[in-house]
């Protein structure tokens, strides 16, 4: 495999698409053709739609997708997720049904992981699973689902035995959500936005040959999706800029796309939206307060730091050196990029804080941001979460004792509503 | 690089590391302050003649090793990591550089070379009673006779003021005013009508001087009146070794406090596996983290020759005061009690800490500063 280099990948890439790019396809054709040839995830194994190439050539064959101006395969949302769990845990039966059309788009996936009663600690999970004859029952409540209105699979955690301690008594299974026991029930944010659902599950039904692993490997599978939610931040943004060409594929994948990323509109906002400060400072007249000087100077140094500290991450990750304590702090950066922006925004802003939608600022975006910031403290790890993380493994401080991994996971308390 | 280090660059900070954990240990520190040179010869001899330090971003046709702001910066921030009791910002960060940037290319090889070897501690003279690190802040008056100049006025919070053999002091030509007019001056530290008078300083690990010169003999640096330009870029590499500098205590303090809750029981278990000091220890790496960015940015924007340095300098002055400061505060109250007391180490990086805050001018001014550059 590894007689590969840049130049013949290139090369092979740029022959087949050559060969075979057409525009004139439907898009689902089109995916046919690319996941028969391999090209379509070219770093999975041979005989699972890939060609075994090394992830490091993998950016070369990108590129040359994108020279082409040719569509690639549906890797958005949590189908990636869903494929290196398969791909790392599956069976062949798994492989079989659920990789292609994955890679394809015909199948959209959402992950059923946290519940009403288990945010931060997931491992805390209590929605049951209960073989009865010879399937897999489920009920519980699953909440924070990206897509689940939309998707024919989920990944779910479930608890099959809660006399053994958290983290055994775990399954991980591939569930159908189009099934009668399976109902889907919008979640409306602070902000207005319903982002995600709720998952109610009432005798919803799995056959044993989908469950992942083994009965009680839940939580290694869930972690394996985590670390690659966590590494796989960026291919979002990969996909945010569908072509503007006319033809019927073009407009087929912009569909997909906008569909994948309905629930992200607000998400710039979340982020506080430091590049706007200087910008509407000088719009209101703000920028001549020397009190708002100063918090505009703070916001903009803060954020400055925040980039430079993350560049100097990413400098390590390609230089190959091992990260600094620098690769673990960009997420609480992000927050208290966030939170001071909001703050100085509300500052520019006046009373024109006190308004929303058409009759604020920039349309609506300023009052977004004013609501919004709460969420990146919050979503994929809170800030305590975090600095647990940064303090325990940068730090090598101590953990705080545990009162819930010692016995059984029936004795240990939890929430009343449960 | 702004964002990485070269493998030659983390060898010099390794070896510098070790040569001040050796040299600059707490002990020798705490003896150095109580002393009024607070410098200690041998570690100067060495570091300037073993390690080249003094010489560090001087061009070797001046008797330097010709390294850039960054290995300038490297320097520093290890020394501010081990509070190193020398006139090293005074003579080789403040007066070298001010020469560079205003001096003749005869005067540039008559004075350098004394500076790059250790033999000549120099230092620069720009403050006054006002306390402003600008060219306007600058009341004292040069007049010229025949090809000398003498000097009247009063300078303050010169660093090793009171040591230095050579002085270089900013002063501007009678009835001028603002930017236009200002030059810099040579004058020997024990010329006749110069007065030195050693200050109480807050941080006792940085000696400050105030100077009084009464018709002082000088030589003009460059042509006189228009080295505002050589003033102000000196004052942003001085600013952005002071960053470097700040970033090196700031990660000394973190890590003995860290070091320090995880040795301290209280309730029967260590301090450190309280989530209270956890979530606090995470935030003071998160602030150390940031400044050491904007430190090391700021730097390499220098050695890259970017157009923005003014604006970098200020951004990372204000950074790393703010963070240093505010690791400094957080350190004394991990260490409880005991960090509060004259025998912990804690309160000597906590001083130069609130000493650095104002040093060069504060954050308010850099921030005011950093605005302006970007014309907002």
């Amino acid at each position: 495999m590894s007689e590969h280099t840049e130049e013949s990948v290139r090369a092979e890439v740029r022959q087949w698409l050559a060969d075979n790019w057409d525009v004139n396809l439907p898009l689902l054709e089109w995916r046919g053709k690319l996941v028969e040839s391999g090209w379509g995830a070219p770093h999975w194994p041979t005989e699972w739609h890939g060609r075994d190439l090394p992830v490091g050539l993998v950016p070369f064959v990108d590129e040359e997708f994108e020279a082409a101006g040719a569509i690639g395969v549906a890797m958005i949302g949590i189908r990636p997720l869903a494929a290196a769990t398969i791909l790392a845990h599956g069976t062949d039966l798994h492989k079989e049904k659920f990789l292609r059309r994955i890679l394809t788009g015909e199948d959209t996936w959402c992950q059923l992981f946290s519940e009403p009663g288990s945010g931060s600690d997931l491992a805390g999970a209590i929605t049951k699973a209960e073989l009865k004859g010879n399937t897999w029952v489920i009920n519980g409540q699953k909440v924070w689902t990206t897509s689940a209105h939309r998707a024919q699979y989920g990944l779910l955690l479930a608890r099959t035995n809660p006399d053994l301690v958290k983290h055994q008594g775990l399954a991980y299974f591939i569930l159908d959500m189009k099934q009668p026991g399976v109902e889907v029930v919008p979640l409306r944010q602070m902000n207005g936005h319903a982002s995600f659902n709720q998952v109610f599950l009432t005798d919803a039904e799995v056959a044993p040959e989908f469950m992942v692993a083994h009965d009680g490997d839940g939580w290694e599978i869930a972690t394996t999706t985590l670390m690659h939610e966590r590494r796989g931040a960026d291919a979002l943004k990969k996909f945010q800029k569908p072509s503007s060409r006319p033809e019927r594929i073009f407009r087929e994948q912009a569909d997909e796309i906008k569909i994948a990323l309905e629930p992200y509109t607000w998400y710039p906002q979340r982020a506080g939206r430091a590049d706007l400060v200087i910008e509407r400072a000088k719009q209101t007249g703000a920028n001549t307060d020397p009190v708002i000087r100063q918090e505009i100077a703070k916001v903009m140094t803060l954020s400055k730091c925040a980039e430079w500290t993350a560049r100097r991450a990413r400098a390590a990750q390609q230089e190959g050196r091992p990260q600094g304590p620098e690769g673990s702090l960009g997420k609480l950066a992000s927050s208290y990029v966030a939170k001071t922006s909001n703050n100085v925004h509300t500052m520019i802003s006046g009373a024109d804080a006190m308004l929303t939608g058409e009759d604020s600022p920039m349309g609506g975006i300023i009052a977004e941001i004013l609501i919004s910031t709460p969420a990146i403290s919050l979503a994929g790890g809170t800030d305590e979460i975090q600095k647990n993380i940064i303090s325990e493994r940068v730090l090598k401080m101590p953990k705080e004792p545990r009162t819930d991994t010692n016995r059984p996971f029936k004795d240990v308390p939890k929430n009343l509503a449960s | 690089m702004k964002f990485s280090f070269t493998d030659e660059q983390a060898e010099f900070r390794n070896v510098l590391r070790r040569f001040l954990e050796d040299k600059s240990p707490t002990t020798e520190v705490r003896r150095l302050m109580e002393t009024d040179t607070g410098s200690d010869p041998d570690v100067w001899r060495q570091l300037s003649q073993d390690l080249g330090l003094t010489g560090i971003h001087i061009p070797e046709a001046y008797g330097g090793q010709g390294f850039g702001i960054s290995e300038l910066a490297i320097a520093v921030e290890e020394m501010g990591r081990s509070l190193l009791c020398a006139p090293f910002f005074a003579s080789t960060v403040l007066a070298a550089t001010a020469i560079l940037k205003s001096g003749t290319e005869a005067q540039k090889k008559a004075v350098l070379p004394g500076i790059a070897s250790g033999d000549t501690i120099a230092t620069l003279a720009l403050a006054e009673a006002s306390g402003e690190w600008t060219t306007d802040g600058i009341a004292m008056t040069a007049t010229q006779q025949g090809d000398r100049y003498r000097l009247n006025g009063t300078k303050s919070f010169v660093l090793d003021g009171h040591t230095a053999g050579l002085l270089v002091v900013a002063a501007r030509s009678e009835g001028s005013a603002g930017r236009n007019g200002v030059s810099l001056f040579t004058v020997s530290g024990d010329a006749p009508g110069v007065e030195r008078a050693l200050l109480k300083s807050t941080d006792p690990t940085r000696k400050i001087a105030r100077i009084t010169f009464s018709d002082a003999e000088a030589e003009l640096l460059g042509t006189e009146g228009t080295t505002a330009a050589a003033i102000d870029s000196t004052l942003d590499v001085a600013a952005i070794c002071l960053a470097n500098e700040m970033a090196g205590g700031a990660d000394r303090l973190l890590e003995d406090a860290i070091d320090y809750a995880k040795m301290r029981v209280q309730f029967g278990r260590a301090i450190a596996s309280f989530q209270s000091l956890k979530h606090k220890a995470a935030d003071m790496l998160l602030d150390v983290e940031l400044a050491k960015s904007a430190a090391y940015y700021a730097a390499a924007a220098v050695d890259d020759g970017d157009d923005d340095v003014p604006a970098v300098a200020s951004l990372a002055k204000a950074a790393t005061a703010d963070a240093y400061m505010q690791t400094a505060i957080h350190a004394v109250q991990i260490h409880g009690g005991i960090g509060f007391t004259w025998d912990n180490d804690t309160h000597l990086w906590f001083k130069r800490a609130k000493s650095s805050e104002v040093f060069l001018g504060g954050s308010a001014y850099h921030r005011e500063r950093l605005m302006q550059q970007w014309n907002v």
